[in-house]
């Protein structure tokens, strides 16, 4: 059996330093999911209404979104906007920003298509029984789209944590970084680190995402 | 005579360049029945959806007990509180058991007590023979449950008129009898309603007036009694006929 490099995970601090640059890349994507799900649900209502203001901005910034790829967005933000208008941004935050960017303009866009996918008699009948329209929302239209956008939007949260390892590039230290490290520090000792690691680092994603993935066939299965 | 609780006057609905209600007027007196009858298209449901502002209307005025019921006002939720309306097609809320659907709008919007509200939907749910239902899920029940569910979810709210909308139509005929009883029993406590049907034996023998509407306007206007055996009008008797032929015509197939 070839060495497969795995050693190296149990020297020193290693192990702990990459759940450290795990926790990092899940910090990032779950604030920015956060901030994602609460605007996006805001704007996806605002924007569920036809020919509003709303709609239009949300499609434009979906345009702009789709179009950029994530690094760019990063590189704009970190090294674009920090130059300009000479603020300071640690890369962590800068990553936030742009997830929640990206993250908002698409939970927008998942809660405007199952709030638009909402039988409109469905509020009718709400309104009917005497319902105000916020009450409309949040008993009636709400409940209902959130049980039809879990799937895509489990979906969209896993896409984030997996695209945090792009956040290395503008130079905050998370699992990506943390490995180069230690494959770094034991070329000599260990050549076949670089295996051992990102096998380790493949696990890891696979049981920060697989939770959520469960939870969400779950509550689908609940919601039923 | 008894006090109106609904008043239209001068109704004009049109949609975009069509006209669908054209200068129509219609009072509905406290515990009276009022059946409206019609050719498919001809305004009946769009009808029932102005007097609950689930339609923008373009001329005249609806008033309940002489509030106006209008987009425009602040007291809308208010008072289509007070009017109750069961649709075709039930609308019960799926996210919600049979009891929630109930209790959803008494509670959120009339404030009252969890509790008390409960047991009178329990008590309305056994009347209409369904309590062992209050927590299933509407996705359970057949389409004749769903719909006395719905008119449950109405009657909790107190209302001060009912409206029916075709509330038959989606049904199985077998599941027909269960609902019009239901609204038959109303009709005996004495519930003020505005019923839209194409049941005609159901029609006769629960309203105090039939209206029938066509060319956006009401054609004619009479007791059960007189529109079913001396119509006054040739459309009137065209329209009993069309019907009669509609039968036969199901009876062969």
């Amino acid at each position: 059996m070839p060495d497969l490099g795995l050693e190296v995970l149990w020297k020193g601090k290693n192990f702990v330093r990459l759940l450290g640059g795990l926790w990092v890349a899940l910090r990032i994507s779950l604030i920015a999911a956060g901030i994602s799900v609460v605007l996006g649900i805001l704007l996806g209502v605002a924007a569920s209404r036809k020919r509003s203001v709303s709609s239009v901005v949300l499609r434009v910034w979906l345009g702009i979104i789709h179009i950029m790829p994530q690094m760019v967005l990063l590189f704009l933000m970190y090294f674009g906007t920090t130059r300009l208008f000479s603020w300071n941004l640690s890369g962590e935050v800068a990553a936030v920003i742009v997830f929640s960017l990206w993250g908002t303009a698409e939970m927008g866009d998942l809660v405007r298509g199952a709030v638009s996918s909402i039988p409109a008699i469905q509020r009718e009948s709400a309104e009917a029984l005497g319902l105000k329209p916020a009450q409309v929302y949040r008993w009636i239209i709400l409940p209902q789209a959130v049980r039809r956008l879990i799937p895509q939007s489990i979906n969209l949260i896993t896409r984030m944590i997996k695209t945090t390892s792009l956040v290395t590039l503008i130079g905050v230290v998370e699992i990506l970084k943390v490995a180069q490290q230690i494959i770094e520090a034991n070329r000599k000792a260990s050549p076949n680190a670089a295996f051992g690691v990102y096998l380790a680092i493949f696990v890891m994603y696979y049981l920060a995402c697989r939770p959520l993935s469960l939870a969400a066939k779950k509550l689908e299965k609940h919601w039923r | 005579m008894a006090e109106a609780v609904l008043s239209i006057s001068h109704l004009t609905k049109r949609f975009d360049d069509q006209t669908i209600l054209e200068d129509l007027s219609l009072e509905v007196r406290e515990g009276e029945v009022v059946v409206i009858v019609g050719s498919s298209g001809c305004g009946k449901s769009t009808l029932l959806r102005c007097i609950n502002a689930l339609e923008d209307i373009q001329g005249g005025e609806i008033r309940l007990r002489g509030d106006l019921i209008s987009h425009n006002r602040k007291n809308l939720p208010e008072l289509r509180q007070k009017i109750g309306m069961v649709f075709q097609n039930y609308e019960l809320f799926p996210h919600l058991t049979v009891l929630e659907n109930i209790l959803l709008a008494p509670v959120k919007t009339q404030k009252r007590s969890r509790q008390n509200v409960r047991e009178e939907a329990l008590a309305l749910l056994e009347r209409v023979g369904l309590k062992e239902k209050a927590d299933s899920w509407p996705r359970q029940l057949s389409g004749g449950q769903k719909q006395r569910v719905a008119i449950v979810r109405a009657l909790i709210m107190h209302p001060e008129i009912l409206l029916f909308d075709e509330v038959t139509a989606a049904l199985d005929p077998e599941m027909v009898r269960e609902v019009l009883d239901v609204i038959v029993n109303l009709a005996d406590q004495g519930k003020t309603m505005i019923i839209v049907t194409h049941e005609m034996s159901f029609a006769r023998a629960v309203a105090d007036r039939i209206i029938l509407l066509e060319d956006r306007r009401i054609l004619e206007e009479s007791d059960p009694e007189t529109f079913f055996t001396a119509p006054k009008t040739e459309q009137a008797k065209k329209f009993l006929r069309t019907f009669e032929f509609n039968r036969k015509n199901k009876a062969e197939a």
